[in-house]
């Protein structure tokens, strides 16, 4: 009886300190030290209007923009709020369907040669920022005729955005897709 | 690989080894009572605690009012749990005005988080309140955690003392594990994930306007708000417009940093460590990977340094980290070589469906093979959407019974139960009589040892098989043929071996599998438990035999390659059959087509 209330005053100092106080601490702490990181690395356009996060990635589909990767979040791509991958099987046909539209999508576009692999497979939280360097370069052609702009010009701003590995070794390069796009359109 | 998946995989492996003996170290004063760094600081609260709640500090327990204590504390504790997610709807901290769980989804969440499993049945940013997260969740996860530590720390006890009743007290070191390692560790940690870009505040969702304005087929809701079907049982659909989203919020740093070194594992967002909320940048993805592996493998440490044998707690990791290169090299080779139905259509070889562009093959393979290899269960990268033989590496990890570093506490007392059984089977072998540690092998400890490792076995056989045979489970699965097996194998075994990872596609929202899981997951965490303290009780009464010329060395070579072959000997045999009609079948349909 004695060890039954000692488990039942523990769990609640424990819930006080773990759910209640820790929490705090850190919050307040992050909110010092990291405020921009803590409140979700929001980022604004021209207008200084909030457009987003740039850690989440946003649907893009015409022309004039570089197209993210495919995303399987639940009601609509790029849904921040049904995170989550395709969860579908390498076998899967409906998956192989799926697949063999994107590749005949991204044909129709324009894109030749092998296609990168990000532009044709949902990433795994289906808000990915991210694509891959060769898979930005590939679109350029297609962003630069809708927009009038020359192939160098977009050449030299993909450059510019790319991010390296982190401390020069970790992960693997990348652009993200969102600035980009916002810096295109800071450059019209 | 190439040489920067190479550089980054060894310094990697490096960093961890070398910050092995500290915390081991560390962790063996701080169960002594001995004076560390953080002594002045804590001890007052220590007291003050103990004060509070009746504990008498410097009574000791035997193994029955141990393991009394332990399952009491998490009766009570998966008890809070239950009734938070019930009444969530009118609990404080919920801005999105999220309503309770229903009762098998709670039952199933409780228990999951309860047991350190973390198996999440529900999606975090659409189904819980910042009160179930930041008050229930991660509690739990201090505590679970804390709960695996000391009936590891008791274990050890078990094999060092000589001709004792008693293991120690468990208040005093459910206390000390969270109060000098699982707080101050998880404090510095979430402050770091933090400066990387892990969000950490308690707003409100918040809704942005899209930069590029589009429109999507929304699902038509009848006015009870289920989806409306067509004659062919397809959703009807309209288009509507979608100019703007909404981006969640929440405490997520504080969680994601106990949520990996608790080897919890439970994802804030749905997506969990894909979630660029919760693993942003591939810094933060190899310090989250550390996480996991850091608390189990400085246990080893901190084994050899209780028992005067620091070789046996080095022979122990060794045998673990062999098996977890083995496991990451398998699954970044599976992974690179792709997928040939997809790379045929004139694609990149790697397969990239369901994974991060930032952390690559490398980095997701690495945090794939700890969070299975360790009962923590938290995903960078979809499993379920692996090729077969990629799969299979989690899979078989968690199906070896986590011993792979393991779980904080977790890992090292199933491994010191397949230490026992190889010291056996050894001492059968070669006529030497079967000692580990000084301490005579029986009977009583093969029995105890069988159970704590044959249990999750024995359950993840049943109830996939149960599964196979209940229309409504078969229903659930999201791939068609060999897939869809194995993603009701994985389930089960994660679930009983208290993982918490899973095939994600597998609907487990569902009567059949939020109860046949909650089961699973209470035998498979408290069988184990209670049999370890048992042997631990037992042995802890034995006299000490000093090694002799008849003595198998248990520090040496020759024994951990034994170690490791009576591992895989015991996986294989159990699981064979099952891996062979799921993954096996499916790599040959995939390489065949």
């Amino acid at each position: 009886m004695r060890e039954l209330k000692s488990a039942l005053l523990l769990f609640i100092t424990f819930t006080v300190i773990c759910g209640g106080i820790y929490p705090l601490a850190v919050t307040g702490l992050a909110a010092l030290v990291y405020p921009g990181q803590a409140s979700g690395s929001l980022i604004a356009d021209r207008q200084g209007r909030v457009v987003g996060s740039r850690l989440i990635g946003q649907p893009f589909s015409e022309s004039r923009y570089f197209w993210p990767r495919p995303s399987a979040t639940t009601d609509f791509p790029y849904n921040p709020l049904g995170s989550g991958g395709s969860n579908l099987g390498p076998t899967n046909p409906d998956y192989l369907k799926t697949v063999a539209q994107r590749v005949a999508d991204l044909r129709a576009s324009g894109l030749t040669g092998t296609l990168p692999a990000d532009l044709v497979q949902a990433s795994a939280s289906g808000l990915d920022p991210h694509i891959s360097p060769q898979a930005a370069r590939l679109q350029a052609p297609r962003v630069a005729h809708a927009r009038g702009l020359a192939p160098a010009e977009l050449d030299r701003l993909i450059a510019r955005h790319t991010e390296a590995r982190q401390l020069g070794f970790l992960g693997e390069p990348r652009v993200n897709v969102l600035v980009l796009n916002l810096a295109l359109d800071g450059a019209r | 690989m190439n040489a920067y998946e190479w550089t980054q995989t060894l310094i990697f492996f490096l960093v961890l080894l070398a910050l092995v003996r500290p915390l081991g170290s560390y962790l063996a004063r701080v169960f002594a009572g001995e004076r560390t760094l953080l002594t002045p600081l804590l001890v007052p609260c220590e007291r003050l605690i103990y004060r509070l709640c009746g504990v008498e500090a410097d009574r000791e327990m035997d193994w029955p009012r141990y393991t009394f204590g332990i399952l009491w504390f998490n009766l009570i504790g998966g008890a809070a749990l239950l009734a938070i997610l019930l009444l969530q709807g009118v609990l404080p901290l919920n801005p999105q005005k999220l309503p309770g769980f229903s009762w098998h989804l709670a039952l199933n969440t409780a228990i999951s988080f309860m047991t350190n499993t973390n198996w999440q049945a529900y999606a975090g940013e659409s189904a819980a309140s910042y009160f179930s997260q930041v008050v229930g969740f991660a509690v739990h996860n201090f505590l679970s955690a804390a709960s695996g530590i000391v009936v590891a720390i008791a274990a050890i006890r078990g094999f060092v003392r000589r001709r004792s009743t008693e293991l120690g007290n468990c208040w005093v070191d459910l206390t000390r594990s969270t109060l000098y390692l699982l707080l101050p560790l998880s404090l510095v940690f979430a402050l770091f994930l933090v400066s990387q870009g892990v969000i950490q505040n308690f707003q409100g969702y918040r809704t942005v306007p899209l930069v590029q304005k589009t429109s999507y087929n929304k699902p038509k809701l009848d006015a009870q708000g289920n989806a409306l079907k067509d004659a062919k049982g397809n959703p009807v659909t309209e288009n509507a417009p979608l100019t703007e989203v909404t981006i969640p919020m929440g405490p997520v740093a504080s969680q994601e940093a106990i949520k990996e070194l608790g080897t919890n594992g439970g994802g804030f967002f749905n997506a969990n460590s894909a979630h660029p909320f919760e693993n942003p940048t591939p810094l933060s993805n190899l310090v989250e990977v550390f996480l996991i592996l850091w608390g189990g493998a400085g246990l080893t440490y901190c084994f050899g340094e209780m028992a005067g044998n620091t070789r046996q707690g080095w022979a122990i990791l060794t045998v673990m980290l062999a098996l977890l290169v083995l496991a990451v090299g398998v699954n970044y080779w599976a992974e690179s070589a792709g997928n040939p139905l997809v790379f045929h259509q004139g694609v990149t070889q790697a397969n990239l469906e369901g994974k991060e562009t930032r952390f690559g093959i490398a980095g997701s393979a690495l945090f794939t093979a700890a969070t299975t290899g360790t009962s923590c269960g938290a995903v960078n990268a979809m499993h379920d959407s692996m090729t077969p033989l990629g799969g299979m590496v989690p899979l078989s990890l968690i199906l070896l019974s986590e011993v792979v570093v393991g779980g904080v506490g977790t890992g090292l007392y199933t491994m010191l139960a397949f230490v026992v059984i190889a010291v056996f089977v050894a001492g059968l072998m070669i006529g030497r009589t079967p000692e580990f540690l000084g301490k005579k092998i029986e009977v009583r400890e093969m029995w105890m040892s069988i159970v704590t490792v044959l249990t999750s076995g024995v359950l993840v056989l049943i109830f996939t098989a149960l599964a196979l045979v209940v229309p409504s489970a078969v229903a659930s699965m999201a791939n068609p043929g060999a897939h869809g097996l194995s993603e009701v194998l994985y389930a089960f075994a994660s679930m009983s071996n208290n993982n918490g990872s899973a095939f994600a596609g597998l609907n487990a929202n569902t009567v059949f599998y939020n109860v046949c899981g909650s089961l699973a997951m209470l035998a498979g965490r408290f069988a184990p438990i209670v049999a370890t303290l048992a042997m631990a009780g037992s042995l802890a009464g034995k006299k000490y035999v000093p090694a002799s010329l008849g003595t198998l060395p248990t520090d040496r070579l020759p024994f951990m390659l034994w170690l490791t072959l009576v591992i895989l000997i015991v996986g294989a045999l159990t699981f064979f059959p099952a891996l062979s009609l799921g993954p096996i079948v499916e790599h040959l349909v995939m390489v065949g087509r």
